[in-house]
């Protein structure tokens, strides 16, 4: 194989850990208004108990699948400069949004519990909610408007704009990563929960999950009748019937399985994207002569032989130890195993004692 | 102004930024694993209790730390596309690699850390802070090398079919001689600003504990004597005097504490400071012979000194600093020349003679991507001249307070006077601005250069991004970046003024009751 194909693999692998990861801490965060809601909670405290419970969810772990994204953003500038160069200059205010998404998200995971006031919790709430519902459709816009192509003059420069990306299938792989998040994100939640939240995740996963199942599969559909591959139909294919296994296991109180089935699901539908796009990394709608391809886009051979000694010897360590993790924190949570709220005040009582 | 210089700006900007909060992250890693491993050790409570309030400064550092660490993944694409496409080859290796051997470590172990109270087996959980520090070592290391490159372009070479600079040596790039002595510079400035903060916080703390403790005291004493005046016998006041004089034992016994920690953090920060001024030394050599232009930008020496005798070092100086009215207050004869090349009347070349070094041999290669007629081979003399002694001056400000406090509390005394609170703002401040100037100057000084000889920052920059675009980013970014370091701020000090809390015995997680509250939970 050549070393182009094998890094053109290995993103598109990155790609599929960051959303399969990601995808559900985007869901839990988007959760958080309705879950963690008036619908659900018997009232205010209750809400905020929900809220935290989803919150130490995926405290431990979100981080470390956040990464996933920076290092595909780093191997696509060291195997594919001209990709990362194109794409990330020509998306240039999605970028921007997506970054501005991601920093008051993570800040709103890092911060929220640590003050008591019901204000402070409440920004925060909107900054995880927003934080990670945008990321969750940007991202979605930008790579089925890479899949369809976009301008690219000869220079191998994006010459659209935002709104070339905002059409109508864009926007609808905007709601189908959104909607595919949500599922992954409840089925999560049920998977790791115990009490009243884990059958309202479950529920609302199977809801949702119908939605997304026909949104991805129009989707596909459509992605696949202009640039569909035999391989690509295939992994369409599987991601649409492992989505109605994940959905069925759901049903039946399987939340492993389930959540088995949306990973899948979201694996398989970046394979199609990838496969769909082979050998151009980045079509042009312009003119198919200025086409990026993983030969054009690439690096010398030389440093896709480095990265590949590095990325073969350190890629398993890292799923290793990303593992281990999960298993450290694999215990079911339920409302009862919150503590009470940080305190502030602890260092104040001198000071009253004082005045008294 | 045009796209260029907003590109470059909003790079200081996010930059700069970034790397408020970098150095604390790597010392202050240092000083959670160190504390970690001493309870893990002695057992004594202390420790744990030290291990716990900086381990929770340190997570609210680290978050801002972490995520505007994102933009700066991004933003090489996003600003600098031209650049990207030019140096990729050579420059998205130690980025990917970067985010591979350490983000990973540090997010995943950090995770554990954080949660892994009463969940991980004791041992365990300190050593997950150690992999988090040499994680945010690797990361400096990696990164650094890629900087280096631009400084000092070494293992490459430039392949004019395709345009571009290309890898031959990943290997030299990882050794290049600017690297093996820029990381341990920013190693030690790091552990410099770690020990600032243990310091910075503890004096503070101590003095504030001292304090209330007199002041209880005093109110016991005044309370005692009105209750026996009063001859009261409903023992109110005899109650609240025994409450209140137990507290006061309380707080006077945390003055040790702090008074200890503030201690290790002077030590780390006199130990560092030794390593930065060392390392700085060496680097100055290795600069005069890389990239002579910054060396004479650093002391706008405009003219080469005559032969056989060496460069003056300017301590001060005022006028404008254009080269026609240099006006130095105090000259030390020689000094440049023994920093930058060891001997007192080596050659140290000044800024004319090197403009028109630079334009003979940059000006005549012809390249398209580099340079024309229009390249200003000069920095901006004036900030690399202040940046420097700035860089300098807070660094030795920092190790002056390191040593006051480690003289103001020998055999067991508590400073508790007014210098102590402003030692304590400014011994973290300094060297954290040390760093920043240190940035600035390297940056500025390589200018016009985006990678040294190689390619001007000028041609770096993207051609499909519009001046309303980078003029957008940059507000947003300049706007939530002044908001966040408004909120970071007043976290950070709300939890400098709880302290650290007391000490609960570890909870063993193999006989843990299942349906207990965690022992740490978001």
């Amino acid at each position: 194989m050549e070393l182009t194909t094998f890094w053109f693999i290995v993103i598109g692998v990155l790609w599929t850990g960051y959303f399969v990861l990601e995808g559900f801490d985007f869901g839990v965060g988007m959760l958080f208004p309705v879950l963690g809601g008036k619908r659900y909670a018997k009232d205010a405290a209750d809400a905020d108990k929900r809220r935290r419970l989803m919150l130490n969810t995926i405290g431990p772990v979100w981080d470390g699948n956040e990464v996933w994204v920076l290092t595909a953003g780093g191997a696509t500038f060291a195997a594919f400069p001209n990709w990362y160069a194109t794409m990330f200059s020509g998306f240039y205010l999605p970028l921007l949004l997506i970054l501005v998404a991601l920093i008051v998200r993570n800040l709103g995971f890092d911060y929220r519990h640590k003050r008591p006031e019901q204000a402070w919790k409440a920004r925060w709430d909107l900054a995880i909610f927003w934080g990670s519902l945008v990321p969750a459709l940007l991202w979605g816009v930008a790579l089925t408007n890479v899949v369809r192509g976009v301008p690219i003059d000869k220079n191998m420069e994006y010459t659209g704009n935002l709104f070339t990306l905002l059409n109508p299938v864009g926007l609808l792989g905007g709601a189908v990563f959104v909607t595919l998040f949500l599922t992954h994100g409840a089925i999560f939640v049920a998977l790791k929960t115990d009490g009243p939240i884990r059958r309202e995740a479950r529920a609302l996963a199977g809801r949702v999950g119908i939605v997304a199942a026909v949104l991805a599969v129009a989707l596909l559909t459509l992605l696949g009748l202009e640039h569909g591959k035999t391989v690509s139909w295939a992994t369409t294919v599987v991601a649409a019937v492992a989505l109605l296994a994940g959905l069925a296991a759901n049903a039946r109180g399987r939340e492993g399985w389930a959540f088995l089935g949306t990973a899948i699901t979201i694996g398989m539908a970046v394979a199609s994207y990838f496969l769909m796009l082979f050998p151009n990394v980045m079509p042009s709608t312009t003119d198919a002569a200025f086409n990026l391809t993983v030969t054009n886009a690439s690096s010398t051979e030389y440093t896709l032989k480095v990265m590949t000694i590095v990325a073969l010897v350190f890629t398993p360590i890292v799923i290793l130890y990303q593992a281990w993790t999960y298993w450290i924190f694999r215990k079911r949570l339920s409302t009862k195993h919150i503590p009470a709220d940080v305190s502030l005040e602890h260092a104040a009582e001198p000071d009253t004692a004082l005045r008294s | 102004m045009d796209a260029t210089d907003l590109a470059r700006w909003q790079f200081a900007i996010v930059t700069v930024y970034h790397f408020l909060f970098v150095p604390i992250t790597i010392g202050l890693s240092f000083v959670v694993a160190v504390f970690h491993t001493q309870w893990v050790r002695t057992r004594n409570p202390d420790w744990m209790r030290l291990a716990k309030f900086f381990g929770k400064l340190f997570t609210i550092n680290f978050a801002l730390g972490l995520v505007t660490g994102i933009v700066q993944e991004f933003q090489f694409g996003m600003n600098w596309s031209a650049y990207s496409r030019f140096v990729g080859d050579i420059f998205g290796a130690p980025l990917a690699i970067e985010a591979l051997l350490a983000f990973f470590l540090e997010s995943v172990f950090l995770g554990l850390w954080i949660f892994g109270w009463g969940r991980i087996p004791e041992k365990l959980h300190a050593s997950t802070m150690w992999i988090v520090h040499v994680g945010t070592l690797l990361s400096a290391y990696f990164i650094l090398a890629a900087n280096s490159f631009m400084q000092h372009p070494v293992g490459f070479r430039f392949n004019p079919d395709s345009g571009r600079a290309e890898l031959t040596d990943f290997f030299a790039v990882l050794t290049n001689k600017v690297q093996l002595v820029t990381f341990p510079h920013v190693a030690f400035s790091a552990y410099m600003v770690g020990g600032g903060v243990l310091m910075g916080v503890s004096i503070h703390l101590m003095r504030r504990e001292s304090l209330r403790a007199s002041a209880l005291i005093q109110s016991v004493d005044t309370l005692g004597s009105s209750t026996v005046a009063a001859n009261d016998n409903h023992g109110d006041g005899e109650l609240t005097m025994t409450a209140q004089a137990r507290q006061a034992t309380a707080l006077r016994a945390d003055v040790p504490l702090y008074r200890r920690a503030a201690r290790i953090g002077a030590v780390l920060t006199l130990i560092a400071g030794i390593g930065v001024a060392v390392s700085g030394d060496i680097q100055g050599k290795i600069m005069t012979e890389v990239q002579p232009m910054k060396m004479a930008a650093a002391e706008a020496l405009y003219e080469t000194s005559p032969q056989g005798e060496g460069a003056p070092f300017s301590v001060l100086t005022i006028g404008s600093l254009d080269g026609q009215h240099a006006n130095p207050l105090i000259e030390i004869p020689g000094l440049l020349s023994f920093l930058g090349t060891g001997t007192w009347d080596g050659e140290v070349k000044g800024i004319n003679d090197l403009k028109r070094e630079y334009a003979a041999t940059y000006g005549a290669t012809g390249d398209p991507t580099l340079v024309d007629a229009t390249t200003n081979y000069v920095p901006n003399i004036p900030t690399t001249y202040w940046t420097f002694r700035l860089m300098v001056g807070t660094s030795f400000a920092a190790v002056g307070i390191a040593a006051l406090v480690l003289w103001t509390t020998r055999r067991g005394r508590v400073p508790t006077s007014k210098w102590v609170l402003y030692a304590a703002i400014a011994a973290p401040l300094l060297p954290v601005f040390g760093n920043s100037f240190g940035w600035i100057f390297t940056e500025v000084g390589r200018q016009p250069w985006a990678v040294f000889g190689l390619m001007t920052t000028a041609s770096g920059v993207s051609p499909s991004v519009s001046v309303g675009e980078v003029i957008t980013s940059m507000t947003v970014f300049t706007l939530l970046y002044g908001a966040l370091a408004v909120i970071e701020i007043k976290l950070f000090l709300a939890y400098v003024r709880k302290g650290a809390e007391p000490f609960e015995p570890p909870t063993d997680p193999s006989d843990q009751d299942e349906d207990a509250p965690l022992a740490f939970a978001y």
